[in-house]
């Protein structure tokens, strides 16, 4: 049976339609999501796209949090539904604190628009399991308010339990606390990417076909995880 | 109408890049006495009853600031107190 991977459509989502194609690419069967409709209409998985959520008003994701669908995306991925935050999806995953920290305006006011090398540094997540551990991939980024903080403390914690799942090589592009471009939670299921893999994985359209693991790393886990 | 002002602004120790912008741009006009600027954000409440502090507080720390990396205050002000220039 195909796995069905929800992607979240919010007011100002930009990178909604290359999410879905690149879960269909990935072998996946993508699934449109409202974010008005709390029903998650049976998905096995959920992508929250790039973009510009309710404009980014107040905060970048912050509106975005409380939107009828999130609530139902927090519930179950509290219970385990594998979820990818990208960019903008990432910030909602802190503003829902499913994810610790929180997304910043890069430090030095630009916005970062190039291909970006990543080194995966964690392989057991839910989308991160298709790769090697210390795998460099290539992939886009392209964000305003990508910085990546967190307090000491929280920062320790991340490295120690293993959650930093990837870093910035070949420079930093927004002044992420210890190059941070992706984490993930406790369980492993939840994880936020600055970068946009969904971007890379055409010939065509990506500078490589590098993200397309992330995408592969949910189906292997679906077909892993128990029914 | 009295309303609530809440005042949201970045942790001391969250970098300000906006405010450093501004600071930077400061001896530009001339002024050389500024140490630091840092920016935030002014929200007024209007309730349809009485302003409600309590209300206030709650609606700020879920939604208007992230406490992950900022602080807010919140106070009632009437029209005569509200930003009047002194």
């Amino acid at each position: 049976m195909t796995a069905r991977v929800g992607v979240v459509t919010f007011p100002g989502s930009l990178d909604d339609g290359d999410a879905a194609r690149a879960v269909r690419i990935a072998g996946a069967e993508p699934v449109r999501l409202w974010h008005g409709d709390p029903d998650l209409h049976g998905v096995d998985a959920v992508v929250l796209p790039g973009g510009f959520s309710y404009g980014d008003y107040l905060r970048c994701g912050a509106i975005a949090r409380f939107a009828p669908v999130m609530e139902t995306v927090v519930e179950a991925a509290r219970g385990g539904l594998p979820v990818l935050g990208i960019c903008n999806g990432f910030q909602i995953l802190c503003e829902a604190h499913l994810l610790p920290g929180a997304l910043t305006r890069n430090q030095h006011l630009h916005f970062r628009n190039r291909d970006q090398v990543l080194r995966i540094e964690a392989t057991g997540t839910a989308w991160t399991n298709a790769f090697q551990p210390g795998q460099e991939v290539l992939v886009p980024v392209k964000n305003g308010e990508g910085c990546y903080v967190a307090d000491p403390a929280t920062l320790d914690r991340l490295e120690g339990e293993g959650r930093v799942v990837a870093r910035y090589l070949g420079g930093n592009p927004n002044g992420s606390q210890r190059d941070i471009a992706a984490i993930t939670n406790e369980a492993g299921n939840v994880v936020g990417i600055m970068p946009h893999p969904e971007h890379a994985v055409e010939a065509l359209t990506g500078p490589s076909l590098d993200g397309l693991g992330f995408f592969t790393s949910v189906l292997k886990h679906l077909v892993g995880a128990p029914a | 109408m009295p309303r609530v002002v809440v005042d949201v602004m970045l942790k001391p120790e969250i970098l300000d890049p906006q405010g450093q912008a501004v600071a930077n741009a400061l001896p530009r006009l001339g002024v050389s006495d500024v140490a630091s600027v840092r920016i935030g954000r002014r929200i007024e409440i209007e309730f349809t009853g009485e302003p409600d502090l309590d209300r206030a507080r709650e609606i700020a720390d879920k939604l208007l600031a992230n406490p992950v990396i900022e602080d807010f205050t919140v106070r009632v002000v009437t029209d005569e107190t509200a930003g009047a220039p002194s």
